[in-house]
């Protein structure tokens, strides 16, 4: 059962072959017995979880269940739940109990899901590996050693251990699709103000979207439709006709479905600092396509190089701006010991936050420090557009993007942690699809054989504004004709 | 206390100075708008509720939530910017202002920067008998703080954020005024705009209107300005008057004296009726603003300005200038019956009930009306502390039946001013026919009956035979009096033209 | 644009982070390497270039002014770290 789709899920809850308490507790079991090694979730609440189920069941048994209806779904811990722990991945909100509902959240329980727990991340988001959660790093289900990615990597080691459904993840320069990639799993980051960013703790405001993270493209549809849709109290939600994202995907069989897709492979995904096997992988999965009909064509995205120190520009400053409530004020850590307000802001902060939060905090802090911002915040918005307008110019060429999501493949717990440039680096191929705003996902593509482990790889895939469905479709058609996305870590 | 200080003050005026100072005056007043719900989010703006019962998810920042603009607060901007012949801004931006305070939950104030909604404009002010043009720099949107409260616990301090997220207008002036009476006319007048146009309710004492007044001093005739200090806060008139005083003087006498200004925020202590720098807000001031990526381009476009311009009042100036035009009052009266909405539109209602009623010649009493209202109305709407003249007993339709009565002769200006008047207020009489009822009770219908008015003539010349020698020996004097005398012979009641051309005949 | 242990402790206060002299030797030395990859940035010829701060060309949608929130102090207070008659308190607030 853990390693079926969600469709088929929902057909043994709505022939009542299993109810969702049951199928939820299975879960459940699972994620109390592999947990406390992989450290996946950072909130459990069995109770709430099961009574969630018990109403889903009442939910099927009445006949008014959707898709979702019943299945344990995680979510990532950047949502605020009502009567949930609600973290992100932070010691500032360790003891913070959501007071209200994120509009992903509403979204999910207006669906009949149940919300199996909250899932670890990277604090506030700022990371490549998971390894800066203050409740632990989370191993990579493939190899223990190795981390999963980040931020999302919580959701990436549920998903990829199959301890839930599905699970939600955000990705504000790669937080969904890179360990999506290092753990072998798809995800998909949607054009920016799709999903409610209500109730989603901000990091960077302009670039954070959250997006599904499952076991196949089919599974993301499904999700996609749960998760998208206009929200009022978010002033960049875009109003949009109610879109059914599985709707191409019946016709993704036979012969050649994807004949005249164009597929541009943007040669600068592929020069130095690409890991070979990665490179040799993605490769094939592209050989893959040309035989499910696309045709490839080159194009070029000069400036990728620079959307790292665009995004290290512009993320920082909006978190640096977006962290500033947390002062120890009205919720959240405040520091036992202080000397008078300066000193209980100080402690606090120095206190609640770690190393790498502060570190962005200080250099968002200083790029917009008087002086500094012509020079750096306003020469990376100008460049943020013209590494819009690369994508704009490509997608006159093509109709998706495709290259590899990340340079390598999962790297050993460590490895990187001491080196923010090293980690920063990891992000080179998808950051500018948040500073365009645009749909990126990952799907696995295959392995790399790294010091005797088979790692996951995955494949990139980049669409223009509002072209999830597409998307969807073509990973869909790939999927159809490989089990990549079926392989399971062993252990698990 | 503020009596010795005063004094103080008016010794140190007395002090002479080696060179001839000009004081530089620029205003910065913030302006709670009239909404029902916060900037931001759909709390509750209501003045006075029990501490944060007003303050949602929104105003005390919990992790996750996120602005939406309210558009009455975009309308109370057009119509400010519209108000003061502004440009208005077919696109702006909403920027963060980023310090941390903990009246300030997000550690950040949503404000407008670089593209504020409404541009450089213009108001008019009348000081003494001087018109002067108060330029305009800008006006922009903003969130209120809330507010610290102290002594509740030792040592501490507690924060109430019922009134964060409050929207403000922040308007801002050129350094155009020259006097503290200058700073004070303008901030008169645009409190009075403000609630004129409905967008704030002008009330100070719970801080909608509150004003921060930049100072500089510099040698009279010289261009550069001098270092400025900003008096924060100010909420009344008349402490804004006391503290630009006090600046002015401290400014000057410490570079008499040989120091330097620092520019500074200072506070002014009505106890003291000092002013003194701040010890906090002051360290760093670097604000660290950016575009706000929580919240996108504010647009404005034509066909919203024509719709916000449709619901806008006459504006004061036009009114002024119709009353001028339309009814030959002066521009002292015009300005008195502009001073607020509420009395331009009871003289407004009452003359237009004149004009339907009585037509062209309507007009020729309209300087009567405005002295009425003026003189005796709203002196005495502000002698009892009434909020404002829709209070009066006296009401609109009143004046007209007096207007009228007085047109056609049956009264006169005395019995008005003298019982009329006087008995409605006392008595509250506030029904319609209160005038005529007056009248008829207390025998007020004026003497117009030329034969009975020629008897009481003759009767006054024939007792009076002295002044009448007086008269004709050139005394213009000695005429006043006879109508005085035959005024008080008809106990007031004789129509005094009628009497008046009268006795000028019989005198030849 | 080099950085030095004065800068670090002018921006740790303005984003109220206690930093001790060891941490800021180390945060001199993280935020310098980072500066240095943000330095590329200033090769670029960005003359007459419109910045963008939004990923979509759309404007700022207006909310009806109606008051939709309702008292949930009690919920809200719950989890602050201290709160007396309804006011959140903090070390004494000096003006």
């Amino acid at each position: 059962m853990i390693n079926n789709s969600l469709k088929q899920l929902g057909a043994m809850l709505a022939s009542k072959q299993i109810s969702s308490v049951e199928m939820t507790t299975e879960f459940l079991d699972r994620i109390d017995q592999h947990n406390p090694d992989i450290n996946a979730y950072i909130a459990l609440d069995r109770e709430r979880t099961l009574a969630q189920a018990a109403a889903a069941d009442a939910r099927i048994a009445a006949g008014t269940a959707e898709p979702l209806t019943g299945i344990p779904i995680a979510q990532k811990d950047i949502f605020v739940a009502k009567g949930w722990q609600t973290t992100c991945g932070s010691r500032m909100l360790e003891s913070f109990i959501g007071p209200y509902d994120a509009g992903v959240i509403e979204r999910f329980d207006a669906a009949g899901a149940v919300n199996l727990g909250k899932t670890n991340m990277d604090e506030f988001a700022m990371g490549s590996s998971n390894e800066t959660s203050y409740f632990g790093c989370v191993k990579n289900p493939w190899d223990r050693s190795r981390v999963p990615g980040g931020s999302s990597g919580g959701s990436a080691a549920a998903v990829a251990a199959r301890l839930c459904a599905a699970a939600t993840g955000t990705d504000t320069g790669g937080s969904i699709r890179q360990p999506a990639s290092l753990c072998g799993f798809s995800g998909l980051k949607p054009t920016y103000g799709l999903v409610s960013r209500y109730g989603m703790i901000a990091f960077a405001s302009s670039l954070d979207q959250a997006g599904p993270m499952a076991k196949s493209c089919e599974d993301m549809a499904l999700m996609m439709n749960v998760m998208t849709g206009f929200d009022a109290r978010d002033s960049t939600s875009l109003q949009r006709d109610k879109e059914d994202y599985t709707r191409g995907l019946p016709a993704m069989t036979g012969d050649k479905p994807l004949a005249g897709l164009r597929v541009g492979l943007p040669r600068e995904f592929f020069a130095d600092g690409l890991n070979a096997q990665v490179g040799s992988v993605v490769q094939a999965a592209i050989d893959e396509y040309c035989k499910l009909g696309a045709e490839i064509v080159s194009i070029s995205l000069p400036n990728t190089r620079l959307s790292i120190p665009v995004y290290y520009v512009l993320a920082p400053a909006e978190a640096s701006s977006n962290l500033s409530r947390y002062d120890g004020v009205r919720y959240g850590h405040r520091a036992p010991e202080y000397t008078d307000l300066m000193d209980m802001y100080c402690k606090s902060r120095a206190q609640g936050f770690g190393a790498e939060v502060k570190r962005r905090i200080l250099i968002g802090t200083y790029v917009l420090s008087a002086g500094y911002y012509d020079a750096y915040y306003l020469k990376a918005q100008q460049i943020r557009r013209l590494i819009a307008d690369d994508f704009a110019a490509a997608f006159t060429q093509c109709d998706v993007i495709m290259g590899p999501t990340a340079p390598g493949t999962a790297f050993r717990s460590g490895e990187k942690a001491d080196d923010p440039v090293a980690m920063y680096l990891e992000d080179l191929y998808t950051i500018a699809v948040n500073l365009a705003g645009l749909p990126g996902m990952s799907i696995p593509a295959g392995f790399a054989e790294v010091e005797g482990k088979a790692l996951p790889v995955g494949l990139q895939v980049i669409g223009n504004y509002f072209d999830e469905a597409r998307m969807l479709d073509i990973g869909h058609a790939y999927q159809q004709v490989t089990d990549w996305h079926t392989r399971m870590p062993e252990g698990v | 206390m503020p009596i010795s200080r005063s004094r103080i003050g008016i010794r140190a005026c007395r002090r002479v100075f080696k060179v001839e100072w000009e004081v530089v005056i620029g205003l910065e007043t913030h302006t709670q708008l009239k909404t029902n719900s916060k900037i931001f989010s759909g709390a509750s703006t209501t003045y006075g509720a029990a501490p944060n019962t007003q303050a949602c998810e929104v105003s005390i920042a919990l992790p996750g939530v996120l602005p939406v603009l309210n558009q009455e607060a975009v309308r109370c901007a057009i119509k400010f910017g519209l108000a003061v012949n502004a440009e208005i801004a077919p696109r702006s931006v909403f920027a963060r202002k980023n310090y941390f305070y903990p009246d300030l939950p997000k550690g950040y104030q949503i404000s407008q920067y670089e593209l504020p909604v409404v541009g450089k404009g213009a108001l008019t002010i009348q000081v003494g008998d001087t018109e002067k043009v108060i330029r305009i720099t800008r006006a922009h949107l903003e969130e209120d703080a809330g507010k610290s409260v102290h002594g509740a616990v030792e040592g501490m301090s507690g924060i109430d954020l019922n009134r964060a997220g409050t929207p403000l207008l922040e308007i801002v002036t050129e350094p155009d005024m020259r006097s503290a009476a200058e700073a004070v006319a303008y901030a008169k007048k645009l409190h009075e705009l403000v609630q004129w146009i409905g967008i704030c309710d002008g009330n100070m004492q719970e801080g909608s209107f509150r004003c921060d007044v930049n100072v500089s001093v510099r040698p009279k005739g010289t261009d550069k300005l001098g270092t400025r200090r900003e008096i924060k806060n100010l909420n009344s008139f008349k402490f804004m008057q006391q503290a630009i005083e006090y600046e002015t003087r401290w400014q000057i006498e410490t570079l008499e004296d040989g120091g330097t200004i620092q520019q500074a925020t200072v506070l002014f202590n009505p106890d003291t009726g000092e002013t003194r720098a701040m010890r906090s807000k002051e360290e760093a001031n670097d604000y660290r603003y950016f575009p706000d990526p929580d919240l996108l381009p504010l647009v404005i476009s034509e066909a919203d300005k024509d719709a916000v311009r449709a619901d806008m009042p006459e504006l004061p100036q036009a009114m002024k200038a119709r009353f001028e035009a339309e009814f030959g009052l002066s521009a002292y009266d015009a300005t008195q019956l502009t001073s607020t909405k509420e009395i331009a539109e009871y003289f407004d209602r009452a003359m237009l009930e004149l004009v339907s009623f009585e037509g062209a010649s309507a007009y020729k009493i309209g300087k009567t009306v405005a002295n009425l209202i003026i003189n005796d109305i709203a002196a005495r709407v502000n002698k009892a502390g009434l909020p404002n003249i829709r209070h009066s007993p006296v009401t609109a339709w009143h004046i007209v039946c007096i207007a009228k009565s007085l047109a056609d002769g049956s009264i006169n200006l005395k019995a008005v001013r003298e019982q009329i008047i006087p008995l409605i207020w006392d008595e509250n009489l506030t029904e319609a026919d209160a005038v005529i009822k007056i009248i008829e009770a207390k025998g007020l219908r004026q003497v117009s009956d030329s034969g009975a008015i020629e008897a009481i003539i003759d009767g006054v010349l024939a007792a009076n035979v002295a002044m009448v020698e007086e008269y004709r020996a050139g005394k213009e004097k000695a005429f006043n009096a006879l109508v005085g005398q035959a005024m008080k012979a008809s106990k007031g009641k004789a129509n005094p033209a009628q009497v008046n051309e009268m006795l000028k005949k019989k005198l030849g | 644009m080099s950085l030095s242990i004065s800068d670090i402790k002018r921006i740790a206060t303005l984003a109220r982070i206690e930093v001790s002299d060891s941490e800021a030797e180390v945060t001199l030395h993280k935020l310098s390497g980072i500066l240095g990859l943000i330095e590329e940035m200033q090769a670029v010829d960005t003359t007459g270039i419109v910045p963008m701060s939004h990923s979509q060309d759309v404007t700022q949608r207006l909310r009806p002014d109606l008051v939709t929130k309702t008292d949930q102090r009690a919920l809200f207070q719950s989890i602050a770290p201290a709160v007396e008659d309804g006011l959140y308190l903090v070390p004494k607030v000096i003006e």
